[in-house]
């Protein structure tokens, strides 16, 4: 198959899941909920239909290739950015170093990202901004509770736009016998640590019995973790023709994903916790915040494209 | 046919929603369309905009913000804005030199049926303070117009979207909680009155994380 069909019955695949998915929904709203508000069946609902409008939007993106995938994630981290400084405590003397973040940081990576200077944006964040904000929270001259939002600041660069800009990152990569196809791991990315989502949280749903962290994110379960990981792992062998891996290579990819993804949402949940708030924002109905659907994405995607880079690239 | 005006004043609804990301919490009341004072804190020039953006479109094309005309009047695109697009009633804040009663500005504006939106603070708060002591404004404008509904609205977070003396907002998340709306008693006495407005108004404040 070229390139492109293979995209085309990928996203086909994603359609009839969804599809499905719908049929289920609806089901449930009209067979169990008998049409009325159902708090579980309501909440499920939306989440499926924020699922079409977000594989519709992905899919615009690939129509335009490289360009429209890098502009995508980059408004993806923006706000990302947005939700996680609205809940970070600032000062007005953070205005240069906000000001920095949203309006050059933010755009230069993905720049960076985009002229594929691997050299720079794998550091860009980490080295020369991570100097660059004390220095401008120190010209500022306030003092009060300096290094707490300095790190802020710093963490929020880190987890929104350089974390997540390495989703993108996956198409600078130069892989034998892969070429033309990055967009497909982008997918493989996407589609494995997203489903691993959905099936931790059915598995949780069916079976969930024993709390895994309560403290932390009360809704996570031991069975919804087993049961979730493995068969998303499962699917993404199941889809290693889509990738350069072989089925074991690509169960082994999936696996990390599928841990990295998981701690991830327990990281974000306890700083949501520690903010005492449930969600991080309302931009996508039924999830919450962009943050509440990247949570997994943002730990999983430096790890997968590193992974890939060390043993795949040239 | 749309007008310059109105493309102006959707342009500027669509710009600050898309800057803050606003959201309006109608947790005391529900949009309706009678005649109503909508009271906010006041921490930057956008706040106006705020509240303004936030309404639904048949309020907000009832509903006037009021606006010091010392500010609103400098410059031509200043004035277009204040005067076509968010129809401000203007009102000079100089009680020297003002030949109108501002108070019985705003009541002859309720009494054509309009809303308005006021900062009974009287200024931009750029303190440390949550929300400065009120002026005697709002207990005037109650007692000339004892009917309408004083709405209270939060603003959280436009003091960091635009500190003051800055000229490019940040794109932070602006929330705005509308609480229950209030009538003056009669006989109420004006400090009576000023503080239960101001409390209503503070306990609308999401919960210091």
């Amino acid at each position: 198959m070229t390139p492109i069909q293979v995209t085309y019955s990928l996203f086909v695949g994603v359609g009839a899941v969804l599809v499905v998915a719908s049929l289920v929904g609806w089901t449930l709203k009209t067979a169990m909920a008998k049409g009325q508000p159902h708090a579980t069946i309501d909440n499920l609902n939306a989440r499926i239909k924020a699922w079409w409008v977000m594989v519709l939007v992905i899919s615009l993106a690939f129509v335009f290739g490289k360009p429209g995938v890098i502009l995508l994630f980059a408004f993806i981290s923006f706000f990302a950015l947005r939700e996680f400084l609205t809940l970070t405590y600032t000062r007005s003397a953070d205005y240069l170093a906000l000001a920095a973040a949203f309006f050059f940081v933010l755009p230069m990576q993905y720049l960076l990202v985009y002229v594929g200077w691997y050299g720079l944006y794998s550091i860009f964040i980490p080295v020369y901004v991570f100097l660059l904000m004390p220095i401008l929270e120190v010209v500022a001259g306030d003092t009060k509770r300096f290094l707490e939002r300095m790190s802020k600041i710093q963490w929020g660069l880190m987890v929104c736009v350089y974390c997540i800009s390495h989703v993108p990152a996956l198409l600078a990569l130069d892989i034998r016998g892969y070429e033309d196809r990055d967009l497909l791991l982008i997918a493989f990315l996407v589609i494995v640590v997203q489903s691993s989502d959905v099936l931790q949280y059915v598995w949780g749903k069916l079976f969930g019995k024993t709390k895994l962290a309560p403290e932390v994110s009360p809704s996570k379960t031991v069975e919804g973790l087993i049961g979730g990981v493995l068969s998303a792992t499962a699917l993404g062998a199941a889809l290693w023709w889509i990738t350069p891996f072989n089925p074991w290579q690509a169960a082994l990819m999936a696996f990390a994903i599928n841990v990295m993804g998981f701690f991830g949402g327990l990281v974000m949940s306890a700083i949501k916790r520690d903010r005492g708030v449930k969600d991080w924002g309302t931009l996508i109905e039924g999830h919450g915040g962009m943050l509440d659907r990247l949570d997994s994405v943002v730990f999983a995607a430096p790890i997968f494209f590193h992974l890939t880079r060390y043993w795949w690239a040239l | 046919m749309p007008t310059l005006d109105s493309l102006s004043a959707y342009a500027l609804c669509l710009f600050t929603k898309a800057l803050t990301g606003a959201r309006m919490l109608w947790i005391g009341c529900a949009p309706a369309a009678t005649t109503r004072v909508y009271f906010a804190n006041h921490n930057s020039h956008g706040d106006f905009a705020l509240i303004w953006a936030c309404l639904p479109e048949d309020l907000r094309e009832r509903t006037r913000p009021v606006a010091g005309a010392d500010y609103w009047l400098k410059g031509k695109l200043r004035t277009y804005v204040a005067q076509r697009v968010i129809r401000a009633v203007l009102i000079d804040r100089n009680a020297q030199t003002r030949k109108e009663d501002p108070i019985q500005q705003m009541a002859d504006v309720i009494e054509q049926g309009d809303s308005l939106i006021v900062f009974p603070e009287g200024t931009r708060n750029t303190t440390e303070e949550t929300l400065l002591p009120f002026k005697s404004g709002i207990y005037r404008l109650a007692t000339a117009r004892p009917e309408v509904e004083f709405v209270p609205v939060w603003i959280e977070n436009a003091r960091r979207v635009m500190p003051k003396g800055k000229l490019l907002p940040l794109p932070l998340l602006c929330t705005l909680t509308v609480g229950a709306p209030l009538t003056i008693a009669s006989g109420e006495e004006r400090d009576a009155f000023v503080a239960r407005t101001r409390e209503a108004l503070l306990a609308l404040r999401p919960p210091e994380a």
